[in-house]
């Protein structure tokens, strides 16, 4: 009996440190960082920032950034530089200022490589006062948990890591003084026993199970059986998953989350990967596409998961990583037309001889991404969620049923069908989606 | 004693092994006691430098271990994936969208081949060559559906050179201008191919202002010379008839090829309009000819004559009288005569032969019956050389007189006739080569540029009087290229580049009040606009008769043997030599690839001795003989025996035997260019047989049908007269002592399977219409990433080309003699003789085409034997191959009846043992990316283009609207210009397909095996009314 006990001894160990190590780290995850974004009150002039915001986000935000240059120059403060009646006219209807030769206006035109602000003239004063008591909003000082209470972050790293090894090596002493505690208990019951002359029943000497279980050829053959089939089982699981790349995450050289951009900020799929809709690739997105947003967006202040060493620096730190490839410099917002393409490292990769498209699926069937690839939203690093192997896709067209309706490709189809059989949904295997030339060629 | 009989004692019987052992003390007995073999086993020598061997540190142990090691190693690794990097585009561009091909509107003009064109890209890589509807002029010949791979060879110039050197533009265009100043006064010939270009033309006229020393010269490599003379003699300007033979009820053709590449070539789909009975009427078509070619193989009637013969036919069709023609000549004449005088207007005759009074009888006799057929009002500008300037510039080169050549477009050295040019070429004060490839001229030129390919080049065309067009870049240039006239501009100072040159002249006149993004996007343009400059007008004319060359010069008292020079379907005039798909595209009429080689009739044959034989696996070898024209010998010319040439005549084709700039493996055949003399094709030669054997590559053994009828044929009177079932008869088969048709759901051994529901495509071939032209041969080649696999494996019959055009000769007179000849066979001595005989080809065979590429059976025989079901039916009608099921029995191919299904004996894909196009990174380029590239030991076959009727269905689906008819497509149909090829859905009453198959003419290939193919055959009827 104790010796089974002691078997199990290191399991329940670990078992008990894990929970302790979860109780310890969720008190780390608990840390609610500090909120950034602390609005100010205006400093100067009229005007609600809170509404401010909401406007100059709708409005300003694809050009103008407040404490850097974008496409149009930073704002914070703006309201300083110039006369108010003077904005209001501008914001209003800028080209036209510049036309009627306003000196004011020229200028500003001319410092910013003549760029055009689209004019907003329906924005009345009091919007424009929102916008401009929101562009007092002082620069948020970064707020790096770690600096503001430095105790937190040195217990996560460093207080969780021996306090568990303490526990193990105080755990392990505490079970063999236990178990020394009771050999001695019971050597010294046995000699008070053999003292007092208990005699044991000396037991009748059986069989050992083993060789019961030799002799027993039945019994043999039907083990070596079930041990053969479920031997060749497994290696076939095994063999079957050879070049199976399911849970496949390579680094990829930028650090590009999916979560942030389709989680957090949820961009459609499409909007990177537009081919999808009209061709079998679903296509890795052009880098001129990341600039339409990144243009503007040059640094991370989106939540952080400095665990797992995800901080904002590091993102933005990505972010460069694309400037370079693209070959955008920031300080002069323009392209220096010195690129590096992005070697990404393939993730799902069907054979040659496998053919697959995906507007076939995207278009036509209307299947969600997330059906194949899985919860994307969620993936700081992308990895292959579906096996992609084959009986996955013909299981999948053995379930799923075609939407005729709608679609006057399948008018006819769907006609005759439903006069043959009286159906109204067929699968896709019923259809033909099983032949083998539909997707070997 | 041997060991055996001593251990047996309850035997008394000796058992012996030798004679030896009978014999006492034989000493092989004693040795073989001791050792196993009676002499040493010479391991010394097989395992070499045995000190070597026992100093190695390697044991034996150590090898085993390092064998082990590797394959566990090897192993291992496969078991992991390799890392696959994707780079997308920094910026997309906005017409591109990976994964979707555009099309783009372009036309080629290479001198010898002139279409419009559609040029299909894949992410910015032109991958395939389709017509151009909107076009009038898009007849897309096999040439021109692979010069698309042309585009990617390896063996191109990759920048200019000077001196032999690679060198910079800007170095080039200072070496030009230096040279060009230093040959002021001097004559600088300015040598080019037709360009047919109106901005060219201007362009040059512009070049030759700046520098008026410079001549320009238009060199046809295979010239028309002599019939745009006799059209300049008679209409006053240069240019071609052109002809529309859909027009023509009676067509009589003295020796032109028209539908091979006579005149530029370009008149199939007229021609075949006219020959599919429509209300019990079709053409009647009539040739005289020496060498048996695509024409003549199509003609309801063909007559062997020499060129000599010809002329004297040609003088009395076209008014004189038959003189000292043989009787039959004569009759023939006679006959032909009096359908053309029936069918008036609508006759047309034409002739190939090269003089200039014979081209003008022609003419005239055409507008004397006022011919619908012939366009003389609308001329064709593909063809503007003359050939007394190009043999003047020849011989000024040769004397001296001429110090400077520029050479566009052209390879002189390589083409033309005599040997001394090229010596005199390497001793020019200037020579200057803008050329593709380092070719023959190239390479001993001083100064070479280095032009694009046509698909990376801008241009504009007239390659009719009215018809304009456009040639529009489908990919950035390769290498460091220039177009010729991007050059011309830079050097008269002009500022413009190429395209803002023909943009400008367009807009200036040739546009009137059409727009420029429409032409380009079309491609075409018909326009009125007269031109101030044309080639037409600018070429100063020479008017030499050539009456004292070539084919005149031959008289009656010559006797001896006439060589015609014609040009390949596959290779033309050879500019692409280099090009795998051509040279593995199989002759129509020889069915031989990689190869030209010498025509001659049975008869001459046997004369010389000559043989032709197939060795044991089926390859076909022949005999060689030198051939002599006045001085000039070609050596080791092979020969093949071709029924149906004019006894007394050969034939050999140009474009071959070029060694610049060509792959070793391409290298193929003789360069007749050395015997066309004064550019006649008609050359009196002397022939004489040389021992060698030489090894063809011939994909058809078996030429004659021997009465069967995989081609069904009748004739005009019986289609219209009988039943179909007397012509196109069903076959019976007997069940229960009752005859039923094959087709019978009662004969089947198989369960019909429904298949009214969603599409059933069918493929209709329609035997009258097709030419067998082979256009659809690289078309397939090209959409399907067909191996190319040599010359050596073509022998052995691995070739892997999934359509096929089989020929066939009539044994007797006409295939009708032939099935007559088989139903009287009766008792086994008959048969015997009587079939050996129906193997043989008759003198002037019948000749018949038929395409055959998987038959896509509904009751297919290699699905059933398949033992991993490799191979299965779609319920669309397509036999789908699984490749990566294959486990390469090949039971499939034994049991198909009708020989599709190719095996990959060897992987052809990046495989050094394979070098073509598949083997380096720029071949590979033109592989279609949604068709998968097999690999060694499956079976592969036609598809029925799966991947484009897939595509279809998908953008229908897309879209949500029904397809119409007309939209299914294989590569083989679009590419057919004849129209033979129809492909659609059966299953939708209104499409053409489906009337085919309920035409009356539709039968099946081999019926009687009960295959129900999804390929159906139109049955092929002849005209053989006479008047």
């Amino acid at each position: 009996m104790i010796k089974v006990k002691f078997r199990n001894l290191p399991s329940q160990l670990s078992l008990l440190l894990l929970a302790l190590l979860l109780t310890f780290s969720i008190t780390t995850y608990a840390q609610d960082e500090a909120s950034a974004a602390t609005e100010q009150p205006a400093a100067t002039g009229v005007g609600d920032a809170a509404a401010g915001k909401t406007l100059f986000n709708a409005n300003c935000a694809a050009c103008h950034r407040l404490y850097k240059p974008a496409t149009g120059p930073a704002l914070f403060g703006v309201g300083d530089k110039y006369d108010r009646e003077w904005l209001y006219s501008w914001i209003r209807n800028s080209q036209a200022m510049v036309k009627a030769g306003d000196p004011q206006a020229v200028a500003i035109f001319e410092e910013n490589n003549q760029a055009v602000m689209t004019a907003f003239p329906a924005l009345t004063d009091t919007d424009i006062d929102n916008i401009l008591a929101y562009t007092y909003t002082e620069k948020p000082e970064v707020v790096d948990p770690c600096i503001a209470n430095p105790e937190l972050c040195e217990g996560e790293t460093s207080t969780s890591g021996v306090s568990s090894e303490i526990i193990l090596l105080v755990l392990a002493l505490v079970f063999l003084m236990l178990v020394v505690m009771l050999y001695l208990v019971t050597k010294t019951l046995k000699r008070i026993a053999e003292a007092n002359g208990v005699v044991y029943e000396k037991k009748e000497k059986r069989t050992p199970i083993w060789q019961a279980f030799i002799k027993n050829q039945f019994l043999v053959l039907v083990v070596s059986v079930f041990l053969l089939l479920s031997a060749g089982y497994f290696a076939y699981g095994w063999m079957m998953q050879v070049g199976m790349d399911q849970g496949y995450a390579p680094v990829q050289p930028i650090h590009y989350s999916h979560k942030i951009h389709a989680g957090d900020n949820e961009i459609d799929c499409n909007y990177c990967h537009s081919s999808a809709r009209k061709s079998k690739h679903s296509g890795i997105p052009s880098l001129n596409v990341c600039m339409n947003c990144h243009k503007n967006i040059s640094e991370y202040t989106g939540e952080e998961d400095i665990a797992n060493g995800y901080t904002r620096d590091f993102y933005t730190a990505e972010i460069k990583k694309l400037y370079e490839a693209v070959g955008w410099d920031e300080a002069s917002q323009s392209y220096t037309g010195e690129t590096k393409p992005v070697k990404w490292v393939r993730i799902h990769n069907l054979p040659d001889f496998a053919y697959f498209n995906h507007s076939q699926h995207v278009t036509v069937a209307g299947i969600e991404c997330q059906k194949c690839h899985g919860p994307v939203e969620e993936m700081e690093i992308m990895y292959q969620f579906s096996p992609l192997t084959m009986g996955w896709c013909i299981n999948c067209h053995r379930e799923t049923n075609v939407d005729l309706k709608g679609n006057d490709y399948y008018k006819k189809i769907h006609e005759e069908l439903s006069k043959k059989y009286g159906v109204d949904q067929l699968t896709i295997a019923q259809m033909g989606g099983l032949e083998c030339g539909k997707c070997h060629y | 004693m041997n060991k055996f009989s001593d251990t047996n004692m309850a035997s008394n019987k000796k058992y012996w092994k030798s004679v030896e052992e009978l014999k006492e003390d034989s000493s092989i007995v004693e040795t073989l006691k001791q050792n196993e073999f009676v002499t040493e086993i010479p391991t010394d020598d097989f395992l070499g430098d045995k000190e070597a061997l026992e100093s190695s540190s390697t044991t034996r142990r150590d090898f085993l271990k390092y064998v082990g090691f590797t394959t566990a190693a090897a192993s291992l690794a496969a078991c992991e994936g390799p890392v696959k990097k994707s780079i997308p585009y920094v910026v997309l561009p906005d017409e591109i969208v990976p994964g979707v091909a555009n099309y783009y509107a372009t036309s080629i003009a290479d001198g010898f081949d002139f279409a419009n064109i559609l040029v299909k890209t894949r992410e910015g890589r032109p991958i395939k060559v389709e017509r151009n509807d909107l076009s009038k002029h898009n007849e897309v010949n096999a040439r021109v559906q692979a010069s698309v791979l042309s585009l990617y060879d390896k063996n191109r110039l990759q920048g200019p050179m000077v001196d032999g050197k690679a060198a910079s533009w800007q170095e080039l265009d200072a070496a030009v201008a230096g040279k060009m100043n230093e040959m002021g006064g001097q004559d600088v010939v300015l040598l080019t191919q037709t360009f047919a270009s109106p901005s060219t033309t201007k362009l040059i006229s512009e070049f030759q202002a700046k520098y008026p020393n410079v001549r320009h010269v238009i060199y046809d490599t295979v010239s028309s010379s002599e019939a745009v003379a006799a059209f300049q003699n008679k209409f006053g300007s240069r240019g071609l008839a052109d002809y529309d033979f859909s027009k023509a009820e009676v067509i009589v053709s003295v020796g032109a090829d028209f539908l091979g590449d006579w005149q530029g070539g370009g008149y199939t789909s007229g021609y075949s309009k006219g020959r599919v009975p429509q209300d019990g009427k079709m053409s009647r078509h009539i040739q005289f000819e020496a060498n048996m070619t695509l024409s003549g193989a199509n003609a309801d009637k063909r007559i062997p004559a020499t060129p000599l013969e010809q002329k004297k036919i040609l003088a009395a069709l076209a008014g004189g009288y038959a003189s000292d023609l043989p009787e039959h000549l004569a009759e023939a004449v006679r006959k032909a005569k009096a359908e053309l005088q029936k069918a008036g207007s609508k006759g047309v005759l034409i002739t190939g032969i090269a003089d200039v009074n014979a081209q003008a009888s022609v003419l005239d006799f055409n507008q004397g019956i006022g011919s619908l057929a012939m366009d003389s009002s609308r001329p064709r500008f593909t063809s503007m050389g003359n050939s007394a300037e190009v043999t003047a510039v020849m011989n000024g080169v040769i004397d001296g007189r001429i110090k400077g050549l520029i050479t566009a477009g052209v390879d002189p050295v390589y083409s033309f006739p005599d040997p001394r040019f090229a010596e005199a070429y390497k001793n020019l004060d200037m020579s200057l080569a803008f050329s593709m490839k380092a070719d023959a001229t190239a390479s001993s030129a001083k100064i070479v540029a280095a032009v694009p390919h046509y698909l990376e080049s801008w241009g504009d065309l007239q390659f009719k009087k009215g018809s304009y067009s456009l040639m529009q870049p489908t990919i950035r240039p390769l290498f460091d290229t220039r177009q010729f006239q991007d050059c011309l501009l830079q050097w008269t100072g002009n500022q413009k580049t190429y395209y803002d040159y023909i943009r400008e002249n367009w807009e200036g006149g040739i546009l009137g009040s059409s727009d420029w993004n429409q032409a380009l996007h079309d491609g075409v343009m018909e326009s009125d606009a007269e031109l101030a400059s044309d080639e037409a007008t600018l070429t100063e004319t020479t008017l030499e008769s050539t009456t004292a060359n070539g084919a005149m010069a031959l008289s009656a008292q010559d006797s001896g043997l006439e060589l015609i020079l014609y040009t390949k379907t596959s290779m033309g005039d050879g500019q692409q030599a280099n090009n795998p798909w051509l040279q593995e595209m199989p002759d129509p009429i020889t069915r031989a690839s990689w190869d030209n080689y010498i025509t001659m009739s049975a008869a001459d044959a046997s004369a010389l001795e000559i043989e032709n034989y197939n060795v044991a696996n089926g390859a076909l070898n022949g005999s060689y003989v030198n051939v002599t024209v006045g001085d000039t010998t070609i050596e080791n010319v092979p020969v093949i025996i071709q029924p149906g040439q004019a006894r007394g005549t050969l034939g050999l084709a140009l474009g071959y035997g070029q060694k610049d700039a060509i792959q070793q493996e391409m290298q193929t055949g003789v360069n007749a260019y050395r015997l066309y003399k004064n550019f006649s094709p008609v050359q009196k030669v002397s022939v004489e047989k040389t021992g060698g054997i030489h090894e063809f590559a011939c994909v058809q053994l078996q030429n004659t049908m021997m009465g069967r009828d995989i081609i069904r044929e009748t004739t005009l009177d019986t289609y219209n007269s009988e039943d179909a079932s007397v012509w196109n008869a069903m076959p019976m088969v007997s069940k229960d002592h009752k005859e039923i048709p094959v087709t019978s759901p009662d004969a089947d051994l198989w369960e019909p399977f429904k298949r009214d529901v969603g599409h059933h495509f069918n493929l209709s071939i329609d035997l009258n219409a097709c030419t067998g032209c082979g256009a659809c041969v690289i078309a397939c080649n090209a959409e399907n990433n067909v191996p190319v696999v040599g010359k050596e494996e073509i022998r052995k019959s691995r070739g892997m080309h999934w359509l096929r055009i089989d020929r066939y000769y009539s044994s007797e007179e006409s295939f009708a003699g032939d099935l007559e000849k088989k139903e009287n066979i009766s008792g086994l001595g008959s048969s015997l003789s009587e079939f050996a005989e129906l193997e043989q080809a008759s003198e002037n065979p019948q000749v018949a085409f038929q395409p055959v590429m998987c038959q896509h059976c509904n009751h297919a025989p290699c699905e059933t034997v398949c033992p991993v079901a490799a191979t299965s039916h779609g319920r669309q009608g397509q036999n789908h191959m699984a490749y990566n099921r294959c486990v390469g029995t090949r039971y499939c191919a034994n049991n198909c009846p009708y020989k599709v299904r190719r095996f990959n004996w060897f992987l052809y894909a990046e495989n050094d043992e394979f070098d073509y196009h598949m083997n380096n990174d720029l071949g590979r380029m033109v592989l279609n990316p949604d068709v998968v590239v097999r690999s060694r030991g499956v079976m592969e076959k036609c598809s029925m283009c799966i991947q484009m009727t897939q595509k279809t269905i998908l953008d229908a689906k897309r879209d949500g609207r029904a397809i119409e008819d007309g939209e299914f497509k294989t590569a083989c149909s679009a590419a057919c210009n004849a129209g033979a090829i129809v492909f659609g859905d059966v299953n939708d009453p209104e499409s053409v397909v489906y009337q085919k198959k309920n035409d009356k003419r539709m039968y099946h290939l081999l019926e009687a095996v009960g295959t129900k193919p999804n390929v159906v055959y139109q049955t092929q009827v002849r005209n053989t009314t006479e008047a």
